[in-house]
């Protein structure tokens, strides 16, 4: 079939890239009548900067990033919209051996325990503050990412002040592990396989994941050009139903191998097949021997992955609140529900008769454990979709949740 | 009035297209220029040169990283902003283009840094421009060369003068609708896999 539709987008060099570099590099983009053309970016700046001049029609996107831009939070932002989100969970967070020991020594077990680690790290960042010595030094990969927020939340969780007691730098992705190697950085929070790398490289131990900070949580998304999305509606829609048909392959173990294959390209990622499958199995060495296997650690289809749930933006809202990225006003608040679009994704896969979640909001947190649910067609399952720390968010209360957070962070 | 002369920091990874762009702007009567290759212990380096205008290659992957860093007051004394008129998309579309970015100082005047933008703009442009060509002849140099060699193995095995193992060779070419330097390329090889003597 000849592309009806060309579409140009943008990605940073990461797996969850993995629906967009299928949708196109299997076929699935094709079938749906799309021209997709994907270029790799060095930066996020890059490409929030290649959608604003219309470069690019749409791109890989941190889950904050588009909201970020609607809330007028960086420079050349546009009004970007999120139809369809990458997948949940795969990210860890990465301490050098040194930090590491120090962890153990005030009782971190390699079990990626967040609770655990979290009380141990803060013990070892009191014993250091009173012997003086400077605070430990984290990287994140920009200020609003899913990985900045998961961090702070568990560590303030844990009864530190990722504001004060520790400092919070910006690294590249592809640069972690070498920063961590170098002493530059004491650990940081990144998506694979850049915590694999350091774990193999034998100079970093992973010391808990985000499925566990927070299950079935979050990450990248699609952030779309509004301008482009309002004018396209039928090229995004085909766009729509092909990442959802490449999302369905990425998750069937059948084609592990050969994702692992399409993703090691030197033009996707340059990294050996061998460094993706952990992501893939949720298999994870953890360092000095230890292994892990993870429940959910990647999801990028199963339990409504791809479905641009209200409740997320609205959560990374009040972190962006609680972090003082911005003031929490109704207006904002609007801006942020107004982001993510449910009911464009719905609209998209109706004709394919396909499970979908009839509400756009979920109470994030309040699934136990994995919970068939009534939808439109086929059947859903969600969940679990607990926070470590055993909170509820209910987006139907927000203001009591931002008031809550402020009010633990006065007192700490 | 004599205005202050503006401090520039240049920001490039490319040493040569840095120099290009040092050398502009002090063409330009910019005497306060600094480069830097290595993002290693930026924060330092800013605070120091208190810099009106930053000028960045877009291929970056620091750009996160200093965005990031430019608006944390501690780390810089005033804030620096991207540059951004938005009154003029196409310098913004011409930037990006290029490959180039710039930010400036809070409450500096856009007429004073636009010039400067599109020196660099030009000089970008100018230095793809200048790659490219020295691409063009350096592969056009070794296209002669696996030509030459594929005439070479054409004459001794089957006995042609050099005119006809070229004519050879181009018949070949335009009947596959390749260039002659990749049939050449390919004789070269299956050369070399059948007489591991002649590679």
């Amino acid at each position: 079939m000849a592309a009806e539709y060309q579409i140009n987008a943008g990605f940073i060099p990461l797996f969850d890239s993995a629906v967009l570099i299928a949708a196109r590099e299997i076929g699935f983009a094709a079938r749906e009548g799309v021209d997709l053309t994907l270029s790799r970016e060095t930066s996020w700046a890059n490409i929030r900067d290649r959608i604003a001049i219309g470069h690019f029609d749409l791109a890989h996107m941190l889950g904050p990033m588009p909201i970020a831009c609607n809330l007028g939070l960086t420079p050349l932002a546009s009004d970007t919209i999120v139809p369809f989100s990458l997948g949940l969970g795969g990210n860890c967070v990465t301490v050098s051996n040194t930090l590491w020991a120090g962890m153990a020594a005030h009782g971190a077990l390699p079990d990626l325990d967040p609770a655990r680690a979290g009380k141990a790290l803060g013990a070892l960042i009191r014993e250091r503050a009173n012997a003086g010595r400077d605070p430990l030094r984290f990287a994140v990969v920009h200020p609003h990412s899913g990985h900045n927020y998961e961090l702070r939340y568990w560590l303030a969780a844990c009864g530190i002040d990722p504001s004060r007691e520790i400092e919070i730098v910006i690294v590249p992705p592809p640069f972690m592990a070498d920063a961590l190697a170098a002493g530059r950085i004491d650990g940081y929070c990144v998506g694979e396989p850049w915590n694999s790398a350091s774990v193999v490289a034998g100079t970093g131990h992973i010391a808990t994941v985000k499925a566990t900070i927070w299950k079935t949580s979050p990450e990248k998304v699609v952030g779309v050009r509004k301008a482009w999305a309002e004018k396209h509606p039928e090229a995004l829609s085909a766009l729509l139903r092909a990442l959802h048909h490449a999302a369905r392959w990425c998750q069937d173990p059948v084609n592990r191998g050969e994702l692992a294959a399409l993703m090691a390209q030197p033009s996707v990622l340059g990294l050996s097949p061998a460094l993706q499958m952990p992501i893939l199995t949720g298999h994870l060495a953890l360092g000095g021997g230890a292994e892990r296997t993870v429940e959910d650690f990647f999801l990028p289809f199963d339990k409504a992955a791809n479905f641009p749930w209200k409740s997320h933006a609205l959560w990374f809202y009040t972190q962006m609140v609680r972090w003082r990225h911005v003031a929490h006003t109704p207006e904002n608040l609007a801006i942020a529900r107004d982001c993510y679009r449910p009911d464009l994704y719905r609209s998209a896969l109706k004709p394919l008769g396909v499970a979908l979640p009839g509400a756009n909001s979920k109470v994030e947190g309040a699934l136990a454990s994995a919970t068939p649910v009534g939808s439109a067609g086929a059947s859903l399952v969600l969940g679990p979709d607990g926070f470590f720390d055993g909170q509820i968010f209910d987006p139907d209360e927000i203001d009591a949740y931002i008031a809550r957070q402020k009010l633990a962070r006065a007192e700490a | 009035m004599i205005r202050k002369s503006l401090t520039v920091l240049v920001i490039d990874e490319n040493h040569i297209r840095a120099s290009i762009i040092e050398a502009g702007l002090r063409e330009a009567g910019h005497e306060q220029v600094t480069v830097v290759h290595d993002v290693a212990g930026i924060a330092r380096r800013i605070a120091e040169i208190e810099p009106d205008v930053i000028v960045i290659d877009l291929e970056n992957p620091n750009r996160d990283m200093l965005e990031n860093m430019f608006q944390l007051s501690r780390v810089v004394k005033r804030p620096i902003a991207m540059f951004v008129d938005r009154s003029d998309q196409a310098s913004i579309e011409a930037a990006v283009e290029a490959g180039v970015s710039a930010y400036v100082v809070d409450g500096l005047r856009q007429e004073r840094v636009k010039p400067i933008l599109d020196m660099a703009i030009s000089r970008f442009n100018a230095f793809s421009r200048m790659a490219r060509e020295l691409e063009e002849a350096r592969s056009e140099l070794e296209d002669r060369k696996v030509i030459d060699r594929a005439k070479g193995i054409l004459m001794r095995s089957r006995g042609l003068s050099e005119d006809a193992a070229y004519a050879l060779l181009r018949k070949t070419a335009m009947n596959q609708n390749r260039k002659i330097s990749e049939i050449a390329q390919s004789l070269v090889t299956a050369a070399g896999l059948l007489d591991p003597g002649e590679s």
